[in-house]
């Protein structure tokens, strides 16, 4: 699998045992547990998440799948795409919601909790520390300089994001999905509409026209 | 609007933020920044856009840009306040979801929701980029640095840390 970012949403999701919290992920037919590894115990998940975690930069995803399904060996990958799909519908950051409902179909809530409490205690101190320091240093011409050129470089960072999300429109242009895109960009970054007022438009619209669109 | 209570209104923030945040955080980003900077005049641009770089510099889910907010605005409580916040009412729907979602994977409902928000999130993305391109284009530099910065990540396979690496060294060269 490629290392993009944010892999396509529509991807397809071949995992064919039935879903539910705390069952599916080690009560499912032995050929699809072939390959994999024990389900991992809650301190197991706690460090498994902490060591995504505190080396993920720019991006956990794409160090979650190599950890998770080759590392670990906790999921497959087909298992990985699924609860990406589901993970970019739900709202909220894609990674926590990815990591709450693995932590949960292995371990329940408590599953949730230390996965969740393992990818981002650390990331969390470091990035008040690294905050702390540029605050008390950006007197100093070259560290706020620096910063600007960091936050610069960052900006571009997620417009490429938009870019890489967009891979499916790539593949398959349609007018429906382009006009939504642009209509979704105009609305928001050029006329500054309120986003509540945009995506209570925009959802609704462009889930009936994609449900008419498929076959 | 300066609130004698930041707390709640960092809380009530991030809260609503969170179950708006189809496609991640970034695709609240616009929202975010209308919320902290235009409305609530916590930051400046300026310090928006550098916290939203820190957060893309240290390790870690880059929600992480919520946790600085939230130190900046109230210190370490902040922090807790809007990460808990921001993360609470997401990972219970994600948790409630997560079960069901299984259930109705071939269902047609299901892929209209996941084709029909991928050109949205899309948008939303972009439109936060955008603003943070703005936020941070005080040169001609950095606007080079921005689209160059997009450019490669969009086409080549590197990481993004190298381009933040870079965009330090061209910022300290006083490039941007």
């Amino acid at each position: 699998m490629p290392r993009d970012p944010e892999p396509a949403p529509d991807a397809p999701a071949r995992r064919s045992d039935p879903g539910g919290h705390e069952t599916s992920g080690h009560e499912t037919s032995g050929h699809e547990r072939a390959g994999l590894a024990p389900p991992p115990s809650l301190a197991a998940l706690f460090l498994g998440f902490l060591g995504i975690g505190v080396i993920a930069f720019g991006g956990v995803l794409p160090i979650a799948r190599r950890a998770l399904v080759e590392k670990h060996r906790w999921i497959t990958n087909e298992e990985f795409t699924e609860l990406l799909g589901l993970s970019q519908f739900l709202p909220g950051p894609n990674i926590l919601n990815f990591t709450i409902v693995l932590g949960s179909r292995f371990h329940g809530i408590p599953g949730a909790a230390s996965a969740f409490l393992g990818l981002s205690l650390v990331p969390m101190v470091i990035v008040i520390t690294l905050g702390w320091l540029f605050d008390r240093y950006a007197d100093i011409g070259a560290v706020s300089n620096a910063m600007a050129g960091v936050a610069a470089a960052a900006a571009g960072l997620v417009l490429a994001m938009a870019g890489h999300i967009a891979a499916p429109l790539w593949r398959n242009p349609t007018l429906r999905a382009s006009a939504i895109a642009v209509a979704t960009f105009l609305a928001i970054g050029v006329f500054g509409v309120r986003l509540p007022v945009v995506m209570l438009i925009v959802a609704p619209l462009s889930v009936a026209l994609a449900w008419r669109a498929l076959p | 609007m300066q609130d004698d209570n930041p707390l709640g209104a960092l809380a009530l923030n991030f809260l609503i933020l969170s179950l708006l945040a189809v496609g991640g955080a970034t695709a609240v980003l616009p929202e975010m920044h209308r919320q902290v900077v235009e409305t609530a005049g916590w930051m400046t641009d300026a310090e928006f856009a550098r916290a939203f770089a820190v957060a893309q510099a240290a390790p870690g889910p880059n929600i992480l840009v919520v946790t600085l907010i939230g130190w900046h605005v109230a210190g370490v409580t902040g922090a807790l306040v809007a990460t808990f916040a921001m993360c609470a009412p997401a990972s219970i729907l994600a948790y409630v979801v997560g079960g069901v979602w299984h259930r109705f994977r071939h269902a047609k409902w299901r892929r209209a929701i996941q084709v029909g928000l991928m050109p949205m999130t899309v948008g939303l993305v972009a439109a936060g980029g955008f603003l943070l391109a703005e936020a941070t284009a005080r040169s001609y530099g950095a606007v080079a640095l921005t689209l160059s910065s997009m450019a490669i990540l969009l086409f080549t396979r590197i990481s993004p840390l190298w381009m933040l690496a870079a965009g330090a060294a061209a910022g300290m060269l006083g490039l941007a």
